[in-house]
């Protein structure tokens, strides 16, 4: 990735952009991600497929944005979830650099966010092997058994809310989990609190997830909570035929009527 | 210096059992080891290197219950729980980091109240140490003042030999009761230098020397950039030992519900925020050098604690790799 390393350089040196947000070795070749401001220090950035954060996270937050113009190490997921983020008016594109990243570890300028758009239509990106697997394995369960499986894997959840602070798509300011006048999730990390939380966030997410599956990498506990998410986006396939982070238009899939949309779930 | 057999664990275990107490013991479920509490010795991990969770569940759980309410047109009434009735914990095979963090954990929840609820459950806690053999890129207790086979905070502690066997030191007069009452399960020690026995890890930095530096470096740049990466979440806290940040929660309908208190982290956006709207701390790094300055500067300051044990859980559990020995090397450079 010595092009990465040399666009990353060359735009801090003209001054194009103040900070690169990428990719970089942690602990023991763990990768994290990187914030680099000075054209010196380009040469830590990476990029290969251990790289999983989803750093459109940090496009928006305001202690990125108070340090300049940004550019940003975007996979096909960051890329996705840029233009889903654009769609709900969180981002601008003049605000940013978009320096994409293959699979193949090739590295792609866009000249706009309308390539952007092009590029991700003709590259679509699915979910890993194993995650295909799990999601069959629990469509192949009877309710029950599924409940009982969610059940369990939410017994294990401390509130912790990694998986939402790590998901560029949480993005509101004040998440419905902080509420407190009125309260509408309980606190606490009990049966009902834990429940609570999850349906929550599965349904804020609905049809807005760009499958990077970073929020189940983030959990501490292992909860594959990335899972509802991918499952509610297959539904969402089903139904409506769209899949998020495709488009630029705005018309959010779960605020938007249209006269033919499916209604065979009202009985 | 006592030797119990391997053997002979599940019989220190069954007297423990049967004695009344819950055992708070590691078990490796689903590919992670973490402190439950266990119905069986077979269930104990006695080899790892760290747990998920820590220990302090022990005695600050999750979720406490204070107590129950009513509403009425009579009036209002509470019913708090009865401590008496709270059980016996054995938190059995804490390393020493761990059996050293209920010292710090304890002197806030005893800095001018005494809690009733964390003092009830530490009178009844018993805490079985277990010294370390091996340690991970993590581990950094030696720079914050702990070690490897430290005996602080444990009532007994076992030192793993290579053959199976443990070594047992009896520390507190806890310890004492609990080796007096199974006398045949220990026998003389060997010779051996314990020394040896566990692990060494590198020490990294100075905690003394970093909290005398750290005190003046409330508006130091550094705090921006470290935190730069941060997502706020509450996942350091919650896996910390020593972290002891609490919310207080009504649940309940209209004529009564229950009172309980949770974990709560200052790495959440919105734990200062007033009512106004006004947030003291309203950007990440200001929430970062909290959790820093909190454990390094202020707990020794004012509680004559240290607020980490250097167990390293923060680090290996962070979504994005924070790793605090590397954040705390690099502002003794600074
Ligand atoms: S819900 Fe999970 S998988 Fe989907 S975009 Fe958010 S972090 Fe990624
Ligand atoms: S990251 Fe995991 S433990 Fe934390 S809130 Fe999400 S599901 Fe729960
Ligand atoms: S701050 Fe981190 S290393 Fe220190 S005691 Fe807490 S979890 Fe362990
Ligand atoms: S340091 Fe890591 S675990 Fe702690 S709040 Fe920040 S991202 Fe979460």
């Amino acid at each position: 990735m010595n092009k990465l390393k040399e666009k990353a350089k060359e735009l801090l040196s003209s001054g194009a952009v103040q900070v690169v947000v990428g990719y970089e070795e942690g602990t023991g070749g763990k990768i994290r991600p990187a914030f680099v401001s000075r054209p010196e220090d380009a040469d830590k950035l990476l990029y290969n497929a251990d790289c999983h954060h989803n750093l459109a996270l940090y496009l928006y937050k305001h202690e990125t944005k108070r340090i300049g113009k940004m550019a940003v190490v975007a996979p096909p997921f960051v890329l996705r979830s840029i233009l889903i983020l654009t769609t709900e008016f969180q981002l601008e594109e003049d605000s940013l650099v978009v320096l994409g990243v293959t699979p193949e570890e090739e590295l792609i300028e866009f000249a706009n966010f309308k390539e952007i758009e092009t590029w991700v239509n003709q590259h679509p990106i699915g979910m890993k092997e194993k995650d295909r697997e799990m999601l069959n394995r629990l469509n192949a369960m009877s309710r029950d058994e599924r409940w009982q499986f969610w059940q369990n894997e939410f017994s294990k959840c401390i509130k912790c809310f990694a998986c939402r602070g790590t998901c560029p798509m949480c993005s509101c300011f004040r998440c419905t989990v902080d509420y407190n006048a009125p309260q509408w999730i309980s606190v606490g990390s009990h049966q009902l609190g834990n429940f609570d939380w999850h349906l929550m966030r599965a349904m804020h997410l609905a049809g807005r997830c760009s499958v990077c599956g970073q929020c189940g990498e983030a959990c501490p506990m292992d909860i594959p909570v990335h899972l509802l998410s991918f499952q509610i986006n297959e539904d969402i396939f089903k139904m409506f035929g769209s899949r998020a982070g495709l488009t630029l238009k705005k018309e959010s899939l779960l605020s938007t009527w249209k006269s033919n949309d499916v209604e065979n779930f009202i009985r | 210096m006592k030797l119990i057999k391997k053997e002979d664990l599940p019989g220190l275990y069954g007297y423990l059992a049967s004695a009344g107490k819950k055992i708070f013991a590691p078990v490796r479920k689903n590919g992670m080891v973490s402190f439950s509490f266990t119905s069986a010795f077979e269930e104990i991990e006695m080899s790892y290197i760290q747990t998920k969770l820590s220990a302090k569940a022990a005695a600050f759980p999750k979720i406490e219950k204070l107590m129950k309410y009513t509403i009425q047109k009579e009036g209002q009434s509470y019913e708090p729980y009865d401590v008496e009735k709270f059980p016996g914990i054995v938190v059995w095979g804490a390393h020493p980091c761990d059996a050293a963090a209920f010292h710090p954990l304890n002197a806030v929840f005893t800095w001018e109240t005494h809690d009733k609820y964390f003092t009830r459950r530490m009178e009844n806690l018993l805490i079985i140490g277990l010294s370390c053999t091996s340690h991970d890129e993590f581990c950094f207790c030696t720079s914050v003042g702990v070690h490897p086979g430290d005996t602080k905070g444990s009532d007994i502690q076992l030192t793993p030999l290579p053959g199976g066997d443990y070594l047992a030191e009896i520390i507190t007069t806890k310890g004492e009761a609990v080796a007096a009452a199974v006398p045949a399960l220990f026998s003389p020690a060997p010779g051996l230098n314990k020394e040896e026995l566990v692990t060494s890890v590198e020490k990294r930095f100075d905690h003394e020397a970093l909290h005398a530096k750290i005190n003046g470096m409330f508006d130091h740049p550094v705090w921006k950039e470290q935190a730069l990466r941060c997502i706020g979440c509450g996942a350091c806290t919650y896996v910390c030992p020593i972290c002891s940040c609490f919310d207080i929660q009504d649940e309940g309908g209209i004529f009564g519900g229950l009172r309980y208190r949770c974990w709560d982290s200052c790495g959440f956006g919105h734990f200062t925020i007033h009512t106004s709207g006004h947030n003291p701390r309203e950007s990440q790094d200001t929430r970062w050098r909290q959790r820093l300055m909190h454990k390094f500067s202020y707990q020794p300051q004012r509680q004559e604690v240290f607020g980490c044990v250097g167990c390293g859980r923060c680090s290996r559990n962070c979504p994005v790799d924070m790793n605090i020995s590397e954040h705390l090397t690099q502002i003794m450079a600074v």
